[in-house]
């Protein structure tokens, strides 16, 4: 293996640059040989092979002018090994072909930044694809597209390394056996498509913003690989005003990660937090992402929920006429989506804005779902809105039932602090 | 081109009284045989007369009825060739049972897939 006449020109430590390569080269070749291989795990094994040969030659022959040129020879190459080797993989002969077709090509990156560009769409698309659970677009997504390794995503999700390995597996052998395709839908599915990518992005965020159980260091992880994905995304697809938005609503709570928990870990509400602990640069970088989604004048629910976090960042974002801003931004949210989450929401803010018995009129209807009769927030929220409005025996019933439906330590520690201030009052 | 194998599942109750959709049947029919897409289709008898064959240690063993434990039984296929995963699922989506019922879509297994202990192209490809 030698991709050798681009060799010899940089200096420097060659484990090193292998690494630097592998960080900063390797999801863009992998986009570009899954498309070229035509099998997510082909692709994935000849990578992994180049990089190994590239330890040995670069320590050999110098590091190569252009290391991620050199990766994607030497993965291209390791791929027709491959290929001639296993006869389990399906269409070998034509994909043969065309690797072949592209090794006498002069230049290895053909086609150019569109090409990469698109290749990297099409791997987050069909690492997102619908018709794998939704488990296994989160793990892909993370181990192909971010580069985790399986055992840090079996870290973040509280499941074993083999569970999680297997997962993957699985999702990449679907995606063979059942031909998804690799490719960036087209206009009419692009909207559901894109909506669904973005979910995935966020329940990445959710799942490591989420003050649960589990290693604090793999948690924020997760939030900075969402981040970078989200960011990943504004840049391939600018145009798209709810990437923009789900990238602000991310860096806007992100920002505030430090201040949401105090020093022995207890719920500090939002009104009560600590301001010199929110990263002004993130929220800076928050506010600029949602400008750009605004001026493409195309609302959608990522960026409504950004708006809202916007407004509680901004000093007076808790008085109330930031509430009522707040209130009316949910109700935009709730005719795009309607959700119980958002109406609970949305009591809550014209509670605050308009005086609770207005928040307790909004509720009404919800307390009389027999679907929302488990719904955790649903009863905090009331029990909230009776401790304002004054009406203490109620309100304690409310913060009781409440606590009985909490799945999370922390938030029961606030609701049973807030139930004990009452009933000592 | 791929193979798609689309499974037809519905709950008897749920196909009762809806002898009203037969022109939503022969539009789909129609459409699939246009775009050139339909392969095979058939209708199949009711799951009681089903057989279910299993191979244990060698050994073929045979139930009396369908495999399916849900209310849902399976009541007939389609075999479209798609070019890839969507477009078979945008059609599976345009069944009429896929209303009331279920339309699993299966990848058939074509000759992409080199049986075991037979090959085939390699052979060339290698010397």
């Amino acid at each position: 293996m030698t991709a050798g006449d681009q060799c010899g020109s940089s200096s420097g430590d060659p484990a090193a640059a292998v690494a630097r390569a592998f960080r900063e080269e390797r999801a863009a070749v992998l986009a570009t040989l899954i498309r070229q291989a035509g099998d997510f795990q082909l692709a994935e094994d000849a990578l992994q092979d180049a990089f190994a040969d590239a330890i040995t030659a670069w320590q050999r022959d110098g590091i190569p002018a252009n290391p991620g040129a050199w990766i994607t020879v030497a993965a291209r190459r390791r791929t027709i090994d491959r290929l001639r080797r296993d006869r389990s993989i399906a269409d070998r002969a034509g994909r043969l072909a065309e690797l072949a077709r592209l090794g006498a090509g002069k230049d290895p990156g053909a086609g150019g930044d569109h090409t990469i560009a698109d290749d990297r769409l099409r791997l987050i698309f069909t690492c997102c694809h619908p018709a794998l659970d939704v488990s296994a677009r989160v793990a892909l997504t993370l181990r192909v597209v971010g580069g985790l390794a399986t055992g840090e995503i079996a870290r973040a999700f509280l499941v074993n390394e083999p569970t999680m390995g297997k997962r993957i597996v699985r999702a990449k052998r679907k995606i063979a056996a059942a031909h998804i395709p690799y490719r960036v839908p087209g206009d009419d599915e692009l909207p559901s498509r894109l909506h669904g990518v973005l979910r995935v992005i966020y329940l990445i965020f959710n799942e490591g913003y989420a003050a649960t159980a589990g290693d604090q260091l793999v948690r924020t992880e997760l939030c900075q690989e969402a981040i970078r994905l989200g960011q990943l995304l504004c840049e391939l697809m600018p145009g798209e005003p709810e990437a923009w938005g789900l990238q602000a609503l991310m860096l806007l709570h992100d920002a505030r990660r430090a201040a949401r928990v105090d020093a022995r870990g207890a719920f500090v509400a939002l009104g009560k937090q600590d301001r010199s602990l929110w990263d002004e640069a993130r929220i800076d970088q928050g506010l600029r992402a949602l400008e750009r989604a605004l001026r493409l004048r195309r609302p959608g629910e990522y960026q409504l929920q950004a708006a809202i976090t916007a407004l509680h960042v901004q000093p007076g974002g808790t008085e109330t006429a930031g509430w009522a801003q707040v209130a009316e931004l949910y109700g935009a949210l709730a005719e795009l989506n309607p959700s119980p989450v958002v109406e609970v929401n949305r009591a809550t803010a014209a509670g605050f804005a308009y005086g609770p018995e207005k928040g307790l009129q909004l509720l009404g209807p919800l307390l009389a779902a027999p679907a929302l009769q488990r719904y955790q927030p649903l009863y905090a929220a009331h029990a909230e809105l009776l401790r304002r409005a004054g009406r203490r025996a109620d309100a304690i019933d409310a913060y009781r039932r409440a606590i009985a439906l909490s799945g999370n330590s922390i938030e029961r520690a606030e609701l049973e602090r807030r139930l004990r201030a009452l009933t000592a009052g | 081109m791929p193979q798609f194998m689309l499974l037809l599942y519905r709950s008897e109750t749920a196909a009762a009284g809806r002898s009203g959709e037969a022109s939503l049947w022969t539009e789909l029919n129609e459409a699939l045989r246009e775009a050139g897409v339909l392969a095979g289709s058939g209708r199949l008898h009711p799951a009681d007369t089903a057989t279910t064959v299993r191979v244990r240690d060698g050994q073929a063993d045979l139930t009396d009825g369908p495999f399916a434990v849900t209310k849902e039984e399976l009541a007939g296929f389609y075999l479209l060739e798609c070019a890839d995963l969507d477009e078979a699922l945008r059609y599976a989506a345009r069944f009429p049972l896929a209303r009331y019922g279920s339309v699993e879509v299966r990848p058939v297994a074509g000759e992409d897939a080199a049986s075991p202990g037979e090959p085939t192209a390699e052979q060339a490809l290698e010397a």
